[in-house]
C-alpha cells in the first residue's frame, strides 16, 4: 500500500455549476476521531455521481451525512455547509423528516419492511400523506414498481410478504419504496454488494434509467460498476476526497495518482 | 511402484514421530471426544428425566390428593316444605323468604326418616348429618317454584364435611372408613343410608360457583378466582403499557450516560428484590400514606404491578433490541419521523418478545402470595367479589388460607385449588405460545 501523505486540494472537478447538492468543508467526526477531512464536493442534477475507494475511506460515512442518516449515532458529529437546492440541511430549525423524504436512500443489504408487497411500496406514501384515496395509492405502488422494474414480476401477488423475494427483487423492492415518496435525490449505499451478477446487471440498468429523472449518489466497490453507472466519479482516501472527475476520464487517465494507484489495483 | 513405495517409507522412517502421532493422537482424542460428548449428552437427558419425575410426583400427589373435592357428598331425603316449619305465609315476601326456617324442615325430614332416634344428643348428631348450609338448597328451589310449599320432595340434601370425607375414606371396606370426629351415632346413622342407597357423590359444582366458606362442603373457589382475575387485570393493564413505554424510553431515547446506567442497574436489581418487599411498600405507600382500603384487587394489582414491571422492562428492552437495525434505518431513510419508525417497525417486531415477557409476568403474578399478605388479601372473605374494590382473595392466598385449616376435608380442597391454579397458568402459558406463533407469523 502506498503510504503518502495526501495534502493538498481535490483534483480534478469537484464543483459543477448545475449543482443539486454541494457540499463545502465538510468534515465528520466519530467522536474525537475525525473520519471525513474538509471535502468540497457538487453533486450534479439528474446525474449519477459514483464514490469510490478503499475500505475505510469514509465514503459510506460521507454518503449517509447527505440524508442526516448519522443523527442515528450519538457520537457522529457533522461540520460545515451542506446544501440541498441552496438549503442547509444542517440547519436545526429544518425537519429531517421532509429531507428524507427529499433524499431518499437504499441500503447495502436489501431491507424490506417484513410486510406485503404492496405495504413495502405503499409506506412511504402513508406516512407523508401524499395520498387521500386509496386509487391514487394504487397507482403510485404500480408506477413506483414499473420504474423500478419489478412490476411484472409482482403485480399478481402484492399481498405477499416482501422477504419472501429473492435477493435482487428485494432490492428493487427497496428502490420502488424510496421512489414511491418522489425523492429528488437518491443515495445508494454499495446497493449491489449482496446481489448476484445477474442480479447486479438488472439494478445498474435500473440505476441508468433512473437517472434521468433523479439525482443519484452511489457508492459502491466495484470500479466496472462505477465505471458502467456513473457519470462522475469521486475517489476517497482516507476521509479525504482526492479526486472527482469524468468517469472515463477518472479510469483512463486519472490527474491524481493515489486514485491511478487504486483503479489498476496497486491497493484497495 | 516399488520405487515410490520405498520413497514413502524412508519418509516415514525420516519422520517417524510427526507422521504417525498426528493421526494416532487425533484417533486417540477422537474416541475421547466421542465419549465425553455422550457424557455430556447423557447429562442433559438426566437432567430432563429428573425434572420430568418430579413434575409426574407432584401431579400424581396433587390430583390423587385433591380429584376426590371435584365431588361431594350428597343425601336423600324426604323434605316436606311446611308452609307453617318454614313459617311463610307469602311467597313474594323477600323478608319471609330470608327469614325462613330451613334448616328445621330439614331437621324435620331427619326426624322422620329416622323415628327410632329419640334421645337429646342423639338427635344432635342426627341433624349433623346434612350440611349446615344445605337449607339455601330449599330456598333457591322455592324461589323457582313456588308450587312447591306444602309438597314433599324426595331431594338431594348436601351431607356435612365429616360425612363426606367417611364416605370418600370408606370406599366398600367399612374398616378402612376415616371416622375422625364422626362419632358412632352418626355412623351408624350413614350406613344406614348406604344401605338404602339414599347417600351419593355428585359433582362438586358448589366448588366452583361459591365463596370462601368455614364449612368445607360450603366451601368454594370462585371467589378467588375473581379475587385473582380483577387483581391480574389491574396489574396488567398498570405493568405492560408502563414496561413498554419505560423500555422504549430506554433503548431509544435515552441518551447512555451515568444517569441511565444508574436507572438500568436498579431496574435489574428491582427484579431480583424478595416479592414480600413489595408488599411491605405497598403498606406503607399504598395504605398507610394513601389510605387506600385494603384486601382490594386494585392495591394487590398495584403491588403486583410494581413487582412484575422490571420483569417486563427487561424482557421488553431485550425484545427492542432483537429488532434488526436495518429495518429501522429503511423506514428513516424514507422519512418515517422517530415515533412512526417506534410504532410501525420496532413495535410490531418486538411484540411477540414483549408480551412473552408480560405473559411470563402475569404468570409470576397470579402465583405471588406474599405481598398480598402484607396488604391484607388473607382476610376471610365469603362474597364473591364483583369489582375491583371488593374484598377478596386470590387463588394462592386461598391455598394458603385452606392449608391451615383443620378440617380434613380442606386437605382435598387445597389440592383441587393448586390443580385449579396450574390450570390458569398452563392456559396462560398456552395462551402466550399461541399469541407468539400467531403474531411471528406475519413476519
Amino acid at each position: 500500500m502506498i503510504e503518502q501523505p495526501i495534502s493538498g486540494p481535490t483534483v480534478g472537478h469537484p464543483l459543477v455549476d448545475n449543482a443539486k447538492m454541494s457540499m463545502r468543508d465538510v468534515n465528520v467526526f466519530y467522536g474525537d476521531k475525525q473520519a471525513i477531512f474538509g471535502v468540497d464536493l457538487d453533486i450534479a442534477e439528474n446525474q449519477v455521481i459514483a464514490m469510490i475507494g478503499p475500505s475505510g475511506c469514509g465514503k459510506s460515512t460521507f454518503l449517509r451525512s447527505l440524508n442526516r442518516m448519522n443523527d442515528t449515532i450519538d457520537i457522529c458529529r457533522v461540520e460545515g455547509t451542506l446544501k440541498l437546492d441552496g438549503q442547509d440541511i444542517y440547519d436545526p430549525k429544518l425537519d429531517v423528516v421532509p429531507l428524507r423524504a427529499r433524499v431518499g436512500m437504499v441500503f447495502q443489504k436489501p431491507n424490506p419492511f417484513p410486510k406485503s408487497i404492496y405495504d413495502n411500496v405503499a409506506y412511504g406514501a402513508r406516512i407523508h400523506g401524499l395520498v387521500s384515496r386509496r386509487t391514487e395509492l394504487d397507482e403510485i405502488v404500480e408506477t413506483s414498481l414499473q420504474k423500478a422494474g419489478l412490476w411484472n414480476e409482482v403485480k399478481d401477488r402484492l399481498d405477499e410478504p416482501g422477504t419472501g423475494l429473492s435477493g435482487g427483487q428485494q432490492q428493487r423492492l427497496c428502490i420502488a419504496r424510496t421512489i414511491a415518496v418522489s425523492p429528488e435525490v437518491i443515495l445508494m449505499d454499495e446497493p449491489c454488494s449482496a446481489l448476484d451478477p445477474i442480479a447486479t446487471a438488472k439494478i445498474e440498468e435500473l440505476i441508468a434509467e433512473l437517472s434521468e429523472n433523479y439525482t443519484i449518489a452511489i457508492v459502491t466497490h466495484s470500479m466496472q460498476q462505477a465505471a458502467r453507472v456513473s457519470h462522475r466519479t469521486a475517489y476517497f482516501h482516507l476521509g479525504k476526497l482526492v479526486e472527482v472527475n469524468e468517469t472515463e476520464k477518472v479510469f483512463t487517465n486519472p490527474d491524481h495518482e493515489l486514485t491511478e494507484a487504486y483503479i489498476t489495483g496497486r491497493f484497495g | 511402484m516399488s520405487d515410490s513405495q520405498q520413497d514413502y517409507s524412508q519418509l516415514n522412517n525420516s519422520e517417524p514421530r510427526s507422521k504417525s502421532s498426528t493421526i494416532d493422537l487425533v484417533n486417540k482424542n477422537l474416541a475421547k471426544r466421542y465419549r465425553a460428548e455422550k457424557r455430556f449428552r447423557f447429562l442433559g437427558l438426566a437432567s430432563i428425566g429428573f425434572g420430568l419425575l418430579c413434575l409426574v410426583f407432584l401431579f400424581t400427589d396433587i390430583i390423587g390428593k385433591g380429584h376426590s373435592a371435584f365431588f361431594q357428598t350428597y343425601v336423600q331425603l324426604e323434605v316436606t316444605f311446611d308452609a307453617d316449619r318454614l313459617d311463610i305465609t307469602d311467597l313474594t315476601d323477600e323478608n319471609q323468604l330470608a327469614m325462613a326456617d330451613y334448616q328445621g324442615v330439614l331437621k324435620a325430614a331427619l326426624r322422620e326418616r329416622f323415628p327410632d332416634i329419640k334421645s337429646r344428643k342423639d338427635k344432635r348428631d342426627l341433624y349433623k348429618v346434612v350440611s349446615s348450609g344445605g337449607g339455601f338448597e330449599l330456598r333457591k328451589m322455592l324461589e323457582a317454584d313456588a308450587s312447591l310449599l306444602g309438597s314433599t320432595q324426595m331431594l338431594w340434601v348436601l351431607a356435612d364435611d365429616d360425612i363426606d370425607t367417611y364416605v370418600k375414606s370408606r370406599g366398600d371396606n367399612i374398616d378402612d372408613a376415616f371416622t375422625g370426629r364422626l362419632s358412632k351415632k352418626k355412623q351408624e346413622v350413614v350406613e344406614v343410608l348406604i344401605a338404602d342407597g339414599a347417600v351419593e357423590k355428585k359433582f362438586n359444582a358448589h366448588f366452583f360457583a361459591a365463596g370462601d366458606s368455614r364449612e368445607p362442603e360450603l366451601a368454594g373457589i370462585k371467589g378467588a378466582i375473581m379475587g385473582s382475575l380483577y387483581t391480574l387485570l389491574v396489574t396488567f393493564s398498570l405493568s405492560f403499557p408502563i414496561g413498554i413505554a419505560a423500555a422504549i424510553y430506554l433503548e431509544k431515547y435515552a441518551r447512555k450516560n451515568k444517569f441511565t446506567e444508574f436507572i438500568e442497574v436498579n431496574i435489574n436489581n428491582l427484579a431480583a428484590v424478595p416479592s414480600i418487599i413489595f408488599g411491605l411498600l405497598g403498606l406503607a405507600i399504598f395504605i398507610n400514606f394513601f389510605s387506600m382500603p385494603r384486601s382490594v384487587p386494585l392495591l394487590g394489582g398495584l403491588v403486583l404491578a410494581l413487582m412484575t414491571l422490571p420483569t417486563i422492562i427487561i424482557s421488553s428492552r431485550a425484545a427492542i433490541k432483537a429488532v434488526p437495525p436495518s429495518i429501522e434505518e429503511a423506514a428513516m431513510g424514507i422519512g418515517a419521523s422517530k415515533m412512526q419508525v417506534i410504532l410501525h417497525h420496532v413495535l410490531p417486531l418486538a411484540m411477540p418478545g414483549m408480551l412473552t415477557g408480560a405473559i411470563i409476568g402475569m404468570a409470576q403474578a397470579l402465583g405471588e402470595t406474599a405481598p398480598l399478605l402484607m396488604i391484607g388479601m388473607v382476610a376471610f372473605i365469603v362474597d364473591v367479589p364483583g369489582g375491583i374494590t371488593d374484598p377478596s382473595t386470590v387463588l394462592p392466598v386461598q391455598i394458603f388460607l385452606w392449608a391451615d385449616s383443620p378440617e380434613r376435608a380442606f386437605v382435598e380442597r387445597t389440592s383441587a385449588a393448586i390443580m385449579v391454579l396450574l390450570g390458569f397458568l398452563i392456559v396462560m402459558n398456552t395462551f402466550a405460545v399461541w399469541l407468539r406463533k400467531r403474531l411471528e407469523r406475519r413476519w
